[in-house]
Parts: C-alpha cells; sequence; structure tokens
C-alpha cells in the first residue's frame, strides 16, 4: 500500500470520476437507452426549431385543400380545413413536450415530498397525509382533472397545472412505500449514528436508494400525461383549437378514421414515438444511476 | 496514581436502563396488549479505556442495550449518563452534537454502508456534520482515515459494493472514527466475516484503542472473541445482566450456570481434551412473558424451588465479581 502517495494524484484519482460521468458512461452501453436518449432530443430540437421545420403555418386554414392524403406537398396530409398536418404534428410537439415534462414535474415534485415524509416519520404523521392522498385517489382521474380545469378556466397552462395536481397521488403513494422500505435499513440507523439532521438523512440516504422505481414510474407516466392531455383535448377542456396538440389533433380526426386515417396516424405515431422514447431512457437512467452495474 | 485514578474512571454510566417494545392489536383503535421487555432493568459502567464485552443469545437484549445508549433507541426507563451527564434529557439538537463522541460499528457491513455514495463520502459526512465544511480539508481527513484503518487513498473514490466484507467493515470503522469519538459500541462487529478476517478487524479495533485512546462497548455472542479483547465481561440473559466480571476472573471462575453452558460452548482447538458440554434445553423464553423468579430457572440444570419464586439479587461477590444467582452465596 502506497502511503506516501503524491497528492496531486490522489486529488485527480479523487475526482477524475464525477457521478454524472459515471452515470454517462454507463448509459453509452446502453443502446436502447441510447436509442430513447436520441428521440427525446430529437424531439426537443424539432420543438424548438418548429419555425424552421414546418413547411406551412399549422393554424392557417384552406378549405379546398380539406382531406387532402399525403402528397409531396402535404408530406403527411391535410385535416378537414386544410390545415398541413405534417407542420401541425411539428408545432404539437411543443404542447406535448411541455405538457408531460411540466405535469409530470409538477406530480412528481408534491409526490415525492408527501410520500418522503409520510413514508419517512411514519405514524399518526402518516396516517393523516396518507387518508388525504386517498380522498383524492378516490376521485376518478378524469372528473378531477376536469373539476380542476373548469375550476380554472381552459387554458395552455392550466392544462398541466390540473394533470399536475390530479396526478401527484400515485407518485406519493409509490415513494411512500419505498422510503419505508428503504428507512429500516443499517446504514439509515448509521446516518442518525453519526448526527445526520432527518433533512439531510431524507435527501442523501433515503431518497437515492428509491430511486430505481420512481424513474420508471415518471417515463411511463410522462406517456400516460401526453395521453390525458389528448383526452381532455378531446373533451374540449384541455389546449383550445386551433393550437396544435396531438390530443386537440386526434380528437378532431375521430370522425374521419375511415376518410382520412392519416389524419389519426400521424399523431398516433407521435405519441408513439414520445412514450417509446420516454420510457427506454428511463430504463437506461434506472440502470446507470445504479453505481452497483458493472462500469 | 494519576493513572489508576484515570482508569477507573466511568466514562459512561447505565442505570436500571429498561426498553418495553410494546405490542399493539386493533385495526382503528390500537390497543396495548403487552410488552416485548427487550432490557429490563440493566446497569453497568464502562469505564474510560476498557473494552467491556457483552455476550449472549440471540434476543438476550445486547443490541438494544448498545442501541439505546446511543439512543437510536429510547429508552422506556433509566438513564444513561456520559461524562457526568445525563443524556436521557438531552434535546434532539444537544444530541446531535453528543453525537460526534459516541459512535457505532455495525454487524453487518453490507447493509450499513449505502450503496448509492463513495466511501470518501461515506468517511467525511460526519465530517462535515460536526463541523468540517472544508472540502479540501474534509478530503484530507478522509484519507488519513482510509490509511488508518489500512485501506488506500484512491479507496476514497469508490462504492461499498466494490470491497469485500473485511474492507467494508474497515469502512465502517473508519466512518466512526471520522468524529474522534471516545467510546464505540461495535454491535457484533466480526460476526459477519469470515473467520480469517475476524482476526483482522480485532487486531485493527485493538490497535486502534490503543492509538487513539478509545472506550469500546464490545457486544458479541462469540465468546472466545470477547475473551481476546475485554478487559470486563457482561453476560446477558433475557434482557438482564446475570454475571459481570473481569474477563479472566469469568473465564477462570464462572459463578453463573448460564454462564457455565456458554464457556463449556466453546470449542478447543485440542482434539484431546473431552469437554463436559452443557446442553442447555429448549429455547430462550418468550421476553414478553418472562418466567418468575430467576429467568434461567427454566433452563437450569441447577434450579432450586426458590428460583421459580424470587428474583435473584445482582450481587457483588467481591474483587467485582458480580453474579446474579441463588446459588451463589
Amino acid at each position: 500500500m502506497p502511503t506516501n502517495t503524491d497528492t496531486s494524484e490522489i486529488k485527480e484519482l479523487y475526482q477524475t470520476s464525477s457521478p454524472l460521468h459515471d452515470m454517462w458512461v454507463r448509459l453509452k452501453r446502453n443502446k436502447l437507452a441510447l436509442f430513447g436518449l436520441f428521440l427525446v432530443t430529437a424531439l426537443v430540437v424539432i420543438a424548438v426549431f418548429a419555425g424552421f421545420i414546418a413547411p406551412y403555418d399549422p393554424v392557417q386554414i384552406s378549405l379546398k385543400e380539406s382531406l387532402k392524403s399525403p402528397s409531396s406537398a402535404h408530406l403527411m396530409g391535410t385535416d378537414v380545413l386544410g390545415r398541413d398536418i405534417f407542420s401541425r404534428i411539428i408545432y404539437g410537439t411543443r404542447a406535448s413536450l411541455i405538457i408531460g415534462v411540466v405535469a409530470t414535474s409538477i406530480s412528481l415534485a408534491i409526490g415525492v415530498v408527501v410520500g418522503a415524509i409520510a413514508g419517512y416519520y411514519g405514524g399518526w404523521i402518516d396516517s393523516i397525509i396518507m387518508r388525504i392522498t386517498d380522498i383524492f385517489f378516490a376521485f376518478p382521474f378524469f372528473l378531477l382533472a376536469i373539476a380542476i380545469m373548469t375550476f380554472l378556466g381552459p387554458s395552455f397552462i392550466n392544462v398541466f397545472v390540473a394533470l399536475g395536481i390530479v396526478g401527484w397521488t400515485n407518485y406519493a403513494r409509490l415513494v411512500r412505500g419505498q422510503v419505508i422500505s428503504v428507512k429500516e435499513s443499517d446504514y439509515i440507523e448509521a446516518a442518525h449514528a453519526v448526527g445526520a439532521k432527518d433533512f439531510r438523512i431524507i435527501l442523501k440516504h433515503v431518497l437515492p436508494n428509491t430511486l430505481a422505481p420512481i424513474i420508471v414510474f415518471t417515463t411511463m407516466n410522462i406517456g400516460g400525461v401526453i395521453l390525458s392531455e389528448a383526452g381532455l383535448s378531446f373533451l374540449g377542456i384541455g389546449v383550445q383549437p386551433p393550437a396544435p396538440s396531438w390530443g386537440l389533433m386526434l380528437s378532431e380526426a375521430s370522425n374521419f378514421i375511415f376518410n382520412a386515417p392519416w389524419m389519426v396516424i400521424w399523431p398516433g405515431v407521435a405519441i408513439f414515438l414520445t412514450v417509446l422514447g420516454y420510457n427506454l431512457l428511463g430504463d437506461g437512467l434506472r440502470d446507470a444511476l445504479d453505481p452497483r452495474m458493472k462500469q | 496514581m494519576t493513572e489508576t485514578k484515570k482508569n477507573t474512571e466511568a466514562l459512561l454510566q447505565v442505570e436500571n436502563l429498561q426498553k418495553y417494545f410494546p405490542i399493539r392489536k386493533g385495526i382503528i383503535v390500537q390497543k396495548h396488549v403487552g410488552d416485548v421487555k427487550a432490557v429490563d432493568g440493566v446497569s453497568f459502567d464502562i469505564r474510560r479505556g476498557e473494552t467491556l464485552g457483552m455476550v449472549g443469545e440471540s434476543g438476550c437484549g445486547k443490541s438494544t442495550i448498545g442501541r439505546t445508549i446511543l439512543r437510536l433507541l429510547e429508552p422506556t426507563g433509566g438513564k444513561v449518563i456520559f461524562e457526568g451527564k445525563v443524556i436521557n434529557g438531552f434535546s434532539g439538537e444537544e444530541m446531535r452534537k453528543m453525537r460526534s463522541q459516541m459512535q457505532m460499528i455495525f454487524q453487518d457491513p453490507y447493509a450499513s454502508l449505502n450503496p448509492r455514495m463513495r466511501v470518501g463520502d461515506i468517511i467525511g459526512e460526519p465530517i462535515l456534520i460536526h463541523g468540517v465544511s472544508n472540502r479540501a480539508e474534509r478530503e484530507k481527513r478522509v484519507r488519513k482515515l482510509l490509511d488508518v484503518v489500512g485501506l488506500s487513498p484512491y479507496h476514497g473514490a469508490r462504492y461499498p459494493h466494490e470491497f469485500s466484507g473485511g474492507q467494508r467493515q474497515r469502512i465502517g470503522i473508519a466512518r466512526a472514527l471520522s468524529v474522534s469519538p471516545k467510546l464505540i459500541v461495535c454491535d457484533e462487529p466480526v460476526s459477519a466475516l469470515d473467520v480469517s478476517i475476524q482476526a483482522q478487524v480485532i487486531n485493527l479495533l485493538e490497535d486502534l484503542q490503543k492509538e487513539f485512546d478509545l472506550t469500546y462497548l464490545f457486544i458479541a455472542h462469540d465468546l472466545a472473541v470477547v475473551k481476546h479483547i475485554s478487559s470486563r465481561v457482561v453476560v446477558m440473559y433475557l434482557g438482564k445482566m446475570v454475571e459481570l466480571s473481569t474477563s479472566d476472573e469469568l473465564y477462570r471462575n464462572p459463578l453463573h450456570p448460564y454462564t457455565t453452558a456458554l464457556l463449556s460452548a466453546i470449542p478447543l482447538p485440542d482434539p484431546t481434551v473431552k469437554k463436559d458440554r452443557i446442553l442447555l434445553k429448549g429455547d430462550v423464553p418468550s421476553p414478553v412473558n418472562p418466567p418468575s423468579g430467576c429467568r434461567f430457572h427454566t433452563r437450569c440444570p441447577k434450579a432450586q424451588g426458590i428460583c421459580k419464586q424470587e428474583d435473584p439479587e445482582f450481587k457483588d461477590i467481591g474483587n467485582g465479581h458480580y453474579v446474579a444467582c441463588h446459588l451463589v452465596k
């Protein structure tokens, strides 16, 4: 064992691999996860540069172009009002992406805090918090979302506020269960023994060890949230027409499934690729975040 | 003169310590239907610089005592006095500060290290908590601690799963040492390790004791290990102390029938020596309903009438040898 190793060398050894770098190394070897990352990145790029990519104005109506099948002029065809579906898909990326990410973040933030507190402290705190969660949980998802939307009024921002508020209970339950199982570990007791405060224990010791199922659930859920937005838009209280959103496009297409199947197929494909991208990336992240996975 | 005084001074006193775990029944209204009496009236002291061994079967309350002393569990009754201060009354914040004085080494080196933290951060965390916020200074101390427990500086950048059981236990020891404690509760620190590694860890603990002037409460169920490291030994049975004596005296002259039985179970490495094993019949009785009188009477080969009725007093029979048995006069 080298006892007087050069200090700078030690420092280097200590710092060469940051946790983030390690994670990237592990993620890189997972081809499916890289594909997921590619899909998600592509979506972000498309959303940001929608104005440059889309050949037409997504809200421009031209009735004589109504219900045209895909052609060189309209790559994915046109809808009943003659709007270019390709352009609407491109712009719709923005709405879907923002709703998926923001609504999920709201749910996740509320759910993790509530679930961690309930699980960690247990006892009557747990009972009260979880009964409140149950009350929220007991409402049918859609009914509660509709109620909140009617209360807030339909608008783009309110869609993800509503979806976020409705969705947190799942996270709270999941996190609580994980926290309860982790907090009995010896290393949590060890953290108590060295005098760590509760906040530190939850943040540094409990939550990192509950990450795996939370990440998987979150990425799965992003897909679900995008679909819920579609549902709300279908009912007329989500994204308001004529703004382009995939859900809205699907609901508008419902009358023309047989006459103009491209109206259904392309938003469907877009949603499918988005959900797939998040799921693959999420699976990869779960593995990459675990230092026990072999380098 | 001052030396002897220092040696006999108590660092930690435990007075009539009790820890009951309530048993509750019912779904909505939880009724208190009984207690698991894990620790039931235990008193002893630990002198500065000594190693107090604590032995007994599984479930006799040894680990509970260790955890109650550190207030990882709240005692049901009794007092824990550390350097003259009763720590039971301490607020959360006072107790947190106190924790730099008393540390713990855990039994299972695979479960006691956070798998998501680097070893350097595991060892550095207590240093950070107890006031060294400068990162470079902390890393310097972590490297020194790694060196002290026989690991290399570059190990600090690795994760716990990359180490063997013995190395992990060394990491646990480094974590306990990081805040320069006076007392370390070693909760069966070697029972999860291979026999070949046990000796290394025990020797390390002994070296560290000399180097850093540590006091140990050494909990184990292996009498051979305890004999090697302890200056005095407590024998526990079902939440109570049955015998306390210096290590040499206890092994040479065990007075309590339970101690005698335990000692007879130590395997000897010499096949020509015939030993009379005392085999205890049955299991340890339930600590929910401990037997009346002497708790050991249900399994004691020498039990008499009085043993069923009266709880024997824990009495001094001279020379610092204490025993709780009616048969010892």
